[in-house]
């Protein structure tokens, strides 16, 4: 069993594509088959992820790569494949996971949805084309994957197509993450270039390995950096970061597929698998572009917790707060820290679908609601989305012990503290811990604390269908902690391939008291400031300028309204002036050449030709009136006559030869 | 491994079956499909005799049929266009009753 | 390329012809014609011209395909009316088939199988059409454009 999936591995994405398209297929008739056909898709997938998890333990450093030749072209021969290494099996499990929790809330918050097959039919294509990029061997496959997981996060994020604002933040995510594909791409067509191989592994001569490192030469730098660009737009990392918040648009479920488990993690993904380019010719683990990838995080990471903490749609928080976790990764990323980054994608991956769907729930019961300061009082009301909304808040601001977040934000923040080119990343990030939690306990606050008010009347418990996941994936992010401690570093060894050993004394570390502090700091701070702010903002009150500026995510939007769309619409008048004036003017000089031309030709032959042919004419017509009499009108009869005469001329052919 | 007397059947029972959809059926854009089939019908010979002809042998049949590929795009958007200026005009696209020009 | 792949591939062009000129709605044969182009595509690919098959697919399936698509859409009004089969077409077909079969069948040079080859590469193509094929290039760019802008004119909106 174990060998056969290991070879088979293209199979996990393949389930849910599979029910994808049967669900197309069946079209509206299968609005009641839908979600079981999804959701058995998902479970399938999420079997044969287990499966495929098995053998990575067994060996450490283990990979299975199966290549085979998609076609050739003239002398070129173009290989693509599939690799199932401990990271791909890690991410496999839990896009799975979580897709399958996310597919079983969405039962319940579509139902009365009219597109309730469509939608399904698009979340399995979202979640097979993730598992797809997971495991892909060459960097042309994992782009084609890549892409159709942008149309498929165009297609749920334009869902609710009616609504103008869903269609305009559709093409926004579209548009922008397709100007980082494009560098993608780029840097795709340069390795191919320089190592003449797309394959990573490739038994020792893939683009990863020795021989294909060493090819890239200088160029890796530039080339790590393009790769960088699509990472950049799918991940939502400053200036890219734009339409994360904007696809808030799309049902809450997408929401939370897109920001837990497929369309950000693919950009730290991609990173982390192509990390051999990044560290060509790195000194102590610091290279060029690793340091744009640090200081894009950084800025990323930042400037998202601020904008967090003017926001009061209650899923606009979130998606801030995801950017600013992407951030965290790719800082973490780019100082070395791969393992701690993709353990923190992995447990975000948890606690951020749990925020989302919690968020969801909330929603669903204040009957569409998402203002947060037309909330509160919802603790008694809504108890298990609360306590599991207080489990996912705490994951992500990072209380130690028990919360998976907490572990590997210190881990984070432990290898951002080694870094030997600078410190100031690693105390910026201090502060964007401490804003994590300040904004998170002032989202809490609001919603599930303090009176009721217009939007908390009539509210309801959700069904079981929706808590039921939440609480699934409240258990996962507290379990997940326990392969992430210090102390017995099970997952951190798993994905770097040493084996793990358990070792007590290493639970306590300086790094938890910093943490421990500014958590407290921040939730403390929160709780002090927003405690008896009924329906309104302290800091508003207090800082009206500031918090305008923060509110309107820091005019962003405006200034690229102002520069690069203003830019091209100017590009656009200029050409269409050009082509009206300058193209046109010459086309129609050109012509009125041709126009005197034909006026001395045409004396000529009215006077000399005419007249022969009139001549002719004469004879020509009695022919003619003879010969039409033969003719139809009909196109058919004529071929039918070509074809026999055709047929005459193969029989004479045949006959003589 | 199939001798040349087998691919040029192929193409020939290709080549009939566009003759019977420009021949039978009454609709225009038809008998525009069925010369698109012959016309491939035709590259598929070319290519075949040019890969069956003593090697080394110039590429001649495979730069024929580019050439034949590009006109034949061009006819089928000429033929296309012809077809709906015809339906604008005639308020009808069955060719049984394009006959303005019987004698 | 191994006999049953032929065979194959043989199967699936012709069934997909004889859909595409048969079938009743003229979606659904659009639809077989595209099908139908893959097919000879792949008989390029046998044969070891593999430019000539893709430009096949983007020309056909990515261009012509389409337009036959939007022909239809914009002629549709007239789509369910006209039916009918002109029958006399089925036995002039029949009887060229026949003839090219008889003829096909009566040549005894064809019977040959194919050589090893070496692979035309795109280069070459590109070196042969910048040579010695460099006017029949230039002509089809200009029929090309003059089929466009004629293609353009017929469609326009007659002023009346």
């Amino acid at each position: 069993m174990n060998s056969w999936i290991t070879s088979n591995v293209w199979l996990i994405p393949a389930a849910p594509i599979l029910a994808a398209l049967l669900i197309l297929a069946f079209g509206k008739a299968a609005r009641r088959a839908a979600a079981p056909f999804a959701v058995i898709g998902q479970l399938t997938a999420l079997t044969m992820s287990i499966f495929a998890f098995v053998p990575t333990l067994h060996s450490h450093g283990f990979r299975s790569v199966q290549n085979f030749t998609w076609f050739t072209f003239g002398e070129q021969t173009l290989r693509i494949g599939f690799v199932l290494d401990p990271l791909a099996a890690a991410m496999l499990i839990m896009i799975a996971l979580v897709g399958l929790c996310i597919f079983v809330f969405s039962i319940g918050y579509m139902a009365e949805d009219k597109n309730f097959s469509r939608f399904f039919a698009y979340l399995s294509f979202f979640s097979g084309a993730m598992l797809g990029v997971v495991i892909a061997n060459s960097l042309l496959l994992l782009f084609v994957f890549w892409e159709l997981v942008g149309l498929a996060s165009y297609l749920l994020i334009g869902f609710w197509i009616e609504r103008p604002s869903a269609a305009a933040a559709a093409k926004k995510a579209f548009i922008t993450t397709r100007i980082g594909d494009m560098g993608f791409f780029l840097g795709i067509l340069w390795l191919y270039h320089r190592s003449g191989t797309l394959l990573f592994y490739d038994g020792g001569r893939g683009c990863l390995e020795s021989v294909g490192l060493l090819a890239l030469g200088a160029s890796a730098t530039f080339i790590a950096l393009l790769i960088f660009c699509g990472a950049a737009g799918k991940s939502g990392q400053f200036p890219l970061h734009v339409w994360l918040p904007d696809a808030m648009e799309g049902p809450t479920p997408v929401s939370a597929l897109i920001h837990a488990a497929t369309m950000v993690a693919a950009g730290v993904f991609l990173v982390a698998r192509v990390y051999p380019i990044f560290l060509v010719g790195a000194i102590n683990g610091v290279t060029p572009s690793l340091t744009v990838v640090v200081w894009i995080g950084v800025a990323t990471g930042l400037m998202a917790a601020l904008i967090a903490v003017a926001q009061f749609d209650i899923k606009r928080i979130l998606a801030y707060s995801t950017v600013s976790q992407l951030g965290l990764m790719m800082v973490s990323l780019g100082v070395g820290g791969v393992a701690a980054g993709i353990m923190h994608l992995l447990a975000h991956g948890f606690f951020k679908a749990l925020l989302f769907l919690g968020a969801g729930s909330v929603i669903h019961g204040c009957h569409h609601e998402q203002d947060i300061r037309k909330m509160g009082g919802l603790r008694r009301l809504m108890p298990v989305t609360f306590s599991t909304y207080a489990i996912g808040m705490m994951a992500l601001s990072g209380v130690p012990f028990f919360f998976s977040g907490g572990w590997t934000k210190e881990e984070i923040l432990h290898a951002t503290s080694q870094w030997p080119r600078s410190h100031i990343p690693y105390y910026l990030m201090l502060v964007g811990v401490f804003l994590t939690a300040l904004y998170m306990t002032r989202q809490i606050i609001f919603v599930f604390f303090g009176n009721r008010r217009a939007a908390s009347e009539h509210v309801h418990e959700s069904p079981g269908v929706m808590t039921i996941p939440l609480i699934v994936l409240a258990v996962c992010a507290i379990l997940f902690s326990v392969v992430l401690t210090p102390a017995w570093p099970w997952l951190e060894n798993y994905l770097t391939g040493y084996p793990a050993r358990f070792d007590p004394h290493l639970l306590i570390q300086p790094m938890i008291i910093v943490s421990l502090a500014l958590v407290g700091a921040g939730v403390s701070l929160g709780i002090w400031m927003y405690r008896r702010a009924a329906g309104s903002d302290p800091i508003q009150q207090a800082q009206p300028a500031l918090f305008r500026f923060l509110e309107n995510k820091m005019w962003i939007d405006e200034i690229y309204d102002r520069t690069v769309i203003a830019l091209a619409a100017i590009a656009a008048r200029f050409s269409d002036w050009m082509d009206r004036y300058v193209w046109d003017g010459l086309v129609r000089g050109v012509g009125a050449i041709g126009h005197f031309l034909a006026r001395l030709t045409t004396g000529a032959d009215e006077r000399v030709i005419n007249a022969g042919v009139d001549e002719g004419t004469v004879g020509a017509h009695g022919f003619g009136r003879l010969m039409s009499r033969r003719h139809s009108g009909q196109i058919q009869t004529y071929l039918g006559a070509i074809a026999l005469g055709m047929l005459a001329l193969v029989l004479l052919y045949a006959w003589l030869g | 491994m199939p001798t040349l007397s087998m691919l040029l059947v192929v193409s020939a029972a290709l080549f009939c079956i566009g003759l019977l959809a420009a021949l039978s059926r009454r609709h225009a854009i038809f008998i525009l499909i069925g010369i698109e089939m012959m016309l491939a019908a035709a590259n598929l010979n070319f290519i075949a005799f040019w890969r069956f002809a003593p090697q080394p042998a110039p590429p001649t049949g495979v730069m024929v049929a580019i050439f034949a590929i590009a006109i034949a795009a061009a006819e089928a958007a000429v033929g296309l266009a012809m077809v709906i200026a015809v339906y604008r005009h005639f308020r009808t696209t069955n060719v049984d009753q394009l006959d303005q020009l019987k004698g | 390329m191994s006999t049953v792949a032929f065979a194959g591939i043989a199967i699936l062009t012709l069934a997909a012809a004889l859909a595409a000129a048969t079938l009743q709605k003229l979606m659904h044969a659009a639809l077989s014609f595209a099908v139908m182009f893959v097919g000879i595509s792949a008989f390029f690919f046998f044969l070891g011209a593999e430019f000539v098959g893709l430009v096949q697919i983007f020309v056909y399936i990515g261009a012509v395909a389409v337009l036959i698509v939007f022909t239809i859409l914009l002629t549709r009004h007239d789509v369910g009316k006209v039916r009918g089969f002109n029958w006399s077409g089925v036995f002039v077909a029949v009887a060229v088939f026949g003839g090219l079969v008889w003829t096909i069948s009566k040549t005894k040079s064809l019977s040959i199988v194919p050589q090893q080859i070496k692979p035309v590469t795109v280069q070459r193509i590109g070196e042969l059409l910048m040579t010695n094929y460099v006017w029949p290039l230039q002509c089809v760019g200009v029929l090309l454009t003059a089929a466009l802008i004629g293609a353009l004119i017929l469609v326009m909106e007659e002023k009346s």
